[in-house]
């Protein structure tokens, strides 16, 4: 038993390099001066380096701000992130806790959170078995017999990816279009299209294969995306919260289409309970 | 307007509407009951609660355990990670739901949380009631090759890495719900803990119990999840509201606890 020895070394003691705020003073951000360090960083920089402990170049910072810009960020309430946003503000709920909400959502399995994360880890792995020296085809054909599927391939609704090609075109003109994990996320993409499923590759693997390329490990990456639908869920928070209220999309009581039981009295079943237990 | 009205499918709840108003439910029938003309006044709270989670009403044995599981779990105390965090809620005016938030966002995790929750039944699917099978699995966690959003577990799932011996109240919840329990989990931990706690090099904690009860109750890891995540929602509400009446003055900042390794010490550098 390992005992509660770092809990009673840990009671009252919190160690970190992360930083600090000295009331009326200043403030350490990861090991800098907040007020004059880092003052004139752009957000999504500041941010970056919160997660990484890095700075990054403006063209760096442009890129990762691009990236929500153009892939993350729909104001459609009938996606079913920003849907919990709309319903927050039909309800007349708080925008806060309707954005909070949204967000908790957003890391979901078949969008957002797992896929984001899903797409990294599958670059990072195939190229330590490229740098193995095994085949690309090998892995991917491998990965997709085990896993059913490859995280940033495929989509749900709609096979094609609008979003690739202004986002290629965004990070071309960067000079980040070139980069040795965008270059991998497109030969996966030729790989899988040869494969009887099709699958084209979605706009998580290109972002995950751009933030891969400017040196974003997989947990960085992670905490670098948990924000980026944020932009298209105000609209829709805001949209409702100025219609009358309960008005969006409400569903009638034929709309829930039963598909349980038959109708069934509560005493009469208590006593099918008692004689099974006899 | 849409061509084709899309349905929300569902086995628990269906609606009769009011002759006047199609959005205003007449009838409400769960699992077949109806709520408001027959449910309501017969079922206990606990009973409706089973009766949701697994559409059938529950045995009386079934739903005693359900019931005690609900008092050992609804309360973790102030010094629980997700209490902790529905008070840091409260103290500063948070709203309500924040603070539940709070609680439920701190409390699904994988340290006492609802997500280990899940692991440990997973293993009890698993494992059922051999030793050598739980021996082996406690000594040797599966390994995931993906990434994935929940990290892996960092000690075996239902116990305390923490832990010292196996506490008190772990210790009489698991007695008397072994004693009640209408399945073998229960009382097959309650006989094996000791060796367990050897293979895992932990006491066994709350989460475990939990786990287990679960399984005697027939539900699945993820409908114990659910169940665990909400069963603890009512200690992280009350103590919300109890530090918001008390005040962030009497609430500890820990201002004296902090150590910052790497300082700039205030001066400007323009590296």
């Amino acid at each position: 038993m390992r005992r509660p020895k770092q809990l009673l070394e840990n009671e009252d003691r919190l160690v970190t390099r992360m930083g600090a705020w000295f009331p009326g003073e200043r403030v350490v951000f990861r090991g800098k001066d907040l007020f004059n360090e880092l003052s004139h960083q752009r957000w999504m920089g500041l941010l970056l380096y919160g997660i990484t402990g890095r700075l990054f170049t403006d063209k760096q910072i442009q890129l990762f701000e691009g990236i929500w810009t153009l892939s993350t960020s729909y104001p459609d309430p009938r996606l079913w992130n920003n849907r919990v946003a709309a319903l927050a503000g039909t309800a007349r709920s708080t925008g806060a806790l309707g954005i909070g909400a949204a967000v908790a959502v957003s890391e979901a399995t078949i969008y957002g959170g797992r896929p984001v994360l899903g797409a990294i880890d599958f670059l990072l792995r195939a190229q330590k078995h490229l740098d193995k020296g095994f085949e690309l085809a090998d892995f991917v054909n491998q990965q997709l017999q085990q896993n059913r599927l490859i995280a940033g391939y495929g989509r749900p609704i709609i096979g094609i990816d609008e979003r690739i090609e202004p986002l290629t075109e965004f990070a071309a003109q960067l000079g980040f279009r070139d980069g040795p994990y965008v270059e991998l996320a497109f030969q996966v993409e030729e790989i899988l299209l040869k494969n009887r499923f099709r699958l084209h590759m979605n706009v998580a693997a290109l972002a995950a294969a751009l933030a891969a390329d400017q040196g974003l490990s997989e947990q960085e990456y992670y905490q670098y995306s948990v924000l980026c639908f944020t932009a298209g869920m105000f609209p829709c928070f805001i949209n409702e919260r100025n219609e009358p209220e309960g008005t969006f999309l409400p569903l009638s009581c034929r709309r829930v289409s039963y598909n349980g039981p038959p109708r069934r009295s509560w005493d009469e079943s208590a006593d099918v309970n008692d004689r099974h237990k006899e | 307007m849409a061509k084709n009205k899309e349905t929300i499918r569902s086995k628990i709840w269906g609606e009769v509407a009011e002759e006047n108003n199609p959005f205003a439910a007449a009838a409400c029938y769960c699992s077949g009951y109806d709520v408001y003309g027959d449910l309501l006044g017969k079922a206990s709270w606990i009973e409706y609660l089973y009766l949701l989670f697994s559409g059938e009403r529950p045995t009386a044995q079934q739903a005693r355990l359900l019931e005690d599981l609900a008092i050992a779990l609804a309360n973790p105390g102030p010094r629980d990670h997700s209490v902790r965090a529905a008070m840091n809620a409260g103290v500063g005016g948070s709203t309500y739901a924040s603070c539940l938030m709070a609680g439920l966002a701190v409390g699904a995790g994988q340290l006492g949380g609802a997500h280990e929750v899940a692991i440990a039944m997973g293993y009890w699917v698993e494992c059922g009631e051999s030793s050598p099978k739980w021996h082996d699995r406690l000594r040797h966690p599966p390994e995931e090759e993906r990434a994935d959003i929940w990290s892996p577990i960092e000690h075996p799932p239902g116990f305390d890495p923490h832990g010292a011996s196996c506490p008190t109240p772990v210790r009489q919840t698991l007695a008397y719900l072994a004693e009640v329990s209408p399945g073998n989990a229960l009382a097959w931990l309650q006989q094996h803990r000791v060796t367990l706690e050897a293979a895992a090099d932990c006491p066994l904690a709350m989460s475990g119990v939990a786990a287990a009860a679960m399984i005697d109750l027939g539900f699945s890891p993820r409908q114990g999840e659910m169940l665990y995540l909400l069963l603890r929602l009512p200690g992280a509400a009350v103590h919300a509201l109890e530090q918001e009446d008390f005040g962030w003055r009497r609430y500890p900042f820990f201002g004296d606890a902090l150590e910052l390794q790497d300082d700039p010490g205030g001066k400007t550098t323009n590296d």
